[in-house]
């Protein structure tokens, strides 16, 4: 039996917008499998962010449930849900959201902080993170001394910061150029296949196709299509060819 | 599905690590925060200054030394003015306003950093605690600089009407004339302008800031402002 980490339950999100209401995810039912990497894929609008921020316990669905490691989200304590967001998940926005009053290091330990790791152990740790995202020599830099694609390395290392058993990434290479957005996206692929991290990440940038094992394709609120593995290949070289 | 280990409880941080976050933020956010202090500075150091320039005439009036430079037309029984008593309502409507309006927007233009802060697992009450801690510090010492800036202009000012005089009959302690008015002395004003301009900006910035904490993470980092 698979091991499902993520399971969405008829996820319906409504926007209220004045006397309009946006229906901004209409009835969304996926699984996801511990340890693989999914791309929600889908055009701007299309209701992939919401959907991340329903799956990350950052906003709560209107109707529906979403379940994660079997534990249904709505039944959680304020206090549980900040646990879950502590420890079982790691964010990577696409503005980076990284706090500018603290250096890179700061940023890092700052998650550490909130699950009350000790002093020496969590520096420790912060260092080691930023060595493995290859930003050993600028640790104590504030972001905005930090180029686009440094920036989303500590936001990298930071997401990796308790451990957590999926990474949630919101279009994380939108901002950077082609070379740095392919850098993390290898860097994100990376600590999938090492440390076995769930990877679910919102895009639309192709480049993340090829290390996806599975893409869902969401449009209008809705799950269009998902694709595996040996499907998206072929349609890689079919958007590389017509590239070129 | 299966389950894995259930989700425990978060954690809450001991007192001192707000402490120190929120420094540390005030110091690399230094010259954000002299603006926001700058603004509490200002608010209290009008309300004081008036203040203490009518305490100063109470004394003085009271010393019997004031008759001649007295320039208020409409000086009641009691000491003090109708005009008096309009300008420290005023200064403290100008007080009031100028700090909560300082803070609401120090606070807003902080919407993404607090939902950032929660989606790392901080508390709603640790965010609010944060941000009363910082501006907790800002309200105190911008409102004893301005308690202090107030007070040396309106000795200036003293000095102006009233000549040397002024330091004989300086009322800086509390006292209760014969005439049952009370004088609050300058060191209670200052103080009084302390505890205000801290008491504006905790509850300036106290709101936003648990209005923000209360929102999901999301639509907290949305808020442009």
């Amino acid at each position: 039996m698979a091991d499902i980490v993520v399971k969405t339950e008829d996820v319906v999100k409504e926007y209220r917008m004045g006397s309009n209401i946006l229906r901004a995810l209409d009835g969304i039912n996926i699984e996801i499998e511990r340890g693989e990497y999914i791309s929600l894929m889908g055009p701007s609008g299309s209701g992939k962010s919401t959907l991340f921020n329903m799956i990350g316990a950052l906003d709560r669905p209107t109707e529906g449930q979403v379940y994660i490691d079997g534990q249904n989200m709505s039944q959680l304590s304020q206090r549980q849900i900040a646990a879950f967001r502590c420890h079982r998940v790691g964010y990577i926005f696409q503005s980076y959201n990284l706090l500018h009053v603290r250096s890179a290091h700061g940023n890092v330990t700052l998650p550490m902080i909130f699950a009350g790791i000790p002093e020496k152990q969590r520096n420790e740790k912060a260092e080691q993170l930023l060595d493995l995202v290859g930003l050993g020599d600028r640790m104590y830099h504030l972001p905005d001394e930090l180029s686009g694609g440094q920036r989303q390395r500590v936001a990298i290392a930071r997401a990796l910061a308790n451990d957590p058993s999926i990474v949630l990434a919101d279009e994380p290479t939108a901002n950077l150029d082609t070379i740095t957005g392919r850098e993390i996206i290898d860097l994100i692929k990376r600590l999938n296949t090492d440390q076995s991290v769930t990877v679910i990440s919102a895009t639309h940038d192709l480049k993340m196709l090829d290390v996806s094992d599975r893409i869902v394709d969401i449009r209008d609120g809705l799950v269009e299509r998902i694709r595996n593995r040996d499907e998206i290949d072929i349609e890689v070289g079919e958007v590389g060819g017509e590239g070129e | 599905m299966q389950q894995r280990t259930p989700i425990q409880e978060q954690i809450d941080l001991p007192f001192v690590e707000s402490l120190r976050i929120s420094f540390q933020s005030l110091k690399i956010r230094f010259g954000r925060s002299i603006i926001t202090t700058a603004g509490i500075t200002l608010g209290i150091a009008f309300l004081v200054s008036v203040w203490t320039n009518n305490e100063i005439g109470l004394a003085l009036q009271e010393s019997g030394r004031q008759s001649a430079i007295n320039t208020f037309e409409e000086t009641t029984e009691k000491g003090i003015s109708t005009k008096d008593i309009w300008l420290i309502v005023m200064s403290l409507i100008v007080c009031v306003v100028g700090i909560a309006n300082s803070m609401l927007m120090a606070v807003t233009e902080r919407f993404r950093e607090i939902g950032t802060m929660k989606c790392l697992g901080a508390l709603d009450g640790f965010v609010v605690r944060l941000f009363l801690l910082e501006s907790g510090f800002q309200g105190f010492s911008g409102a004893l600089i301005g308690a202090l800036i107030g007070t040396l202009g309106a000795v200036l000012l003293g000095l102006k009407d009233y000549g040397l005089d002024l330091f004989f009959y300086f009322p800086l302690l509390p006292a209760q004339p014969e005439d049952g008015t009370m004088q609050l002395g300058v060191i209670v004003v200052i103080l009084l302008g302390c505890i205000l301009g801290m008491i504006l900006a905790v509850i300036g910035s106290s709101f936003p800031a648990w209005r923000a904490a209360k929102l999901p993470p999301a639509e907290a980092m949305r808020t442009e402002v």
